[in-house]
């Protein structure tokens, strides 16, 4: 079991470590003659105007918090949904009126326009 | 010292260290970077304790979710990025001395507790039960309060956070 994470930890540090490599392999080799126009901030070939920090719409905010409700909503249910063989009836009614509430929130929140991008 | 050990050590240095980082950088944005480097941190942690449920919940929820959460809160103020008053407070040391003294008398009353001493040991591999924690999470003898309130707290979150970015805006826009 420890040993399968083991897995993961090899592929997580090969997975930092080629970027990392791939960065400062460039950084190491390349020339340096910066100037105002290479240090600009890159925007699709466009002129950026003003300066980078803007502030950013709301809904972002809105929809990362509908979708980490939901978030915790799945990982609740995971591990309902791995017992699920060998529950009663009233156990899987219980999930779904776990579900149903918060139905009522996603309801709510598509009745209240949240999920439209303005 | 065995390679769990040293695991352990590299992953708690790391976690410390950008734990300290989050309350000390100058810029909010790096803060929020450095807690997702925190929190991947405690998530190793739980996977070298085998609690391989929890080490993914970590990932995914506060890494997947949360910190991207507060990564828009920040993006929604203004001028996050130069934060130009003093980090540090007149009287610090004194909440560092008590914290020191702290830590002290936990780790003091640790290590009169006679399983200190033992190292981690790993446990057969059908000791993570999910199954187990499923039916006792919807268990009437169990859980199933909690399970329930749950699903009220997380309703009341997302009408909490819809009236007041929605809701207010329409009245005041």
């Amino acid at each position: 079991m420890l040993n399968d994470w083991l897995y993961v930890g090899v592929f997580a540090l090969v997975s930092m470590f080629l970027p990392a490599a791939a960065i400062s392999i460039a950084a190491l080799l390349s020339p340096k003659k910066p100037n105002s126009i290479k240090n600009a901030t890159y925007e699709c070939g466009m002129e950026p105007v003003g300066p980078a920090w803007a502030q950013m719409k709301v809904q972002y905010y809105v929809f990362t918090l509908i979708f980490l409700v939901f978030d915790v909503e799945a990982v609740l249910l995971f591990p309902w949904a791995v017992a699920y063989k060998q529950l009663p009836l009233y156990a899987v009614v219980e999930a779904i009126l776990f579900i149903l509430i918060l139905l009522g929130g996603l309801l709510y929140a598509w009745r209240k326009g949240a999920l439209e991008w303005l | 010292m065995s390679g769990l050990q040293i695991v352990f050590l590299i992953v708690a240095v790391v976690t410390l260290f950008s734990g300290v980082m989050v309350v000390a950088s100058r810029k909010m944005m790096h803060s929020a970077l450095w807690l997702i480097l925190t929190l991947l941190g405690v998530a190793i942690l739980f996977a070298t304790l085998q609690a391989g449920f929890f080490a993914i919940v970590q990932v995914l929820v506060y890494i997947g979710a949360i910190s991207i959460l507060i990564i828009f809160t920040l993006m929604l103020t203004r001028r996050v990025m130069d934060d130009e008053h003093p980090q540090v407070i007149k009287g610090w040391w004194l909440p560092a001395v008590m914290a020191v003294i702290l830590f002290g008398l936990i780790a003091g009353f640790l290590a009169t507790w006679e399983d200190f001493q033992v190292m981690l040991n790993e446990l057969p591999a059908d000791a993570e039960n999910l199954a187990a924690f499923g039916s006792a999470l919807v268990n009437p003898a169990g859980y199933v309060i909690p399970f329930e309130v749950a699903s009220v707290l997380l309703l009341a979150a997302l009408v909490g956070a819809i009236y007041i970015a929605v809701e207010r805006k329409e009245k005041v826009g």
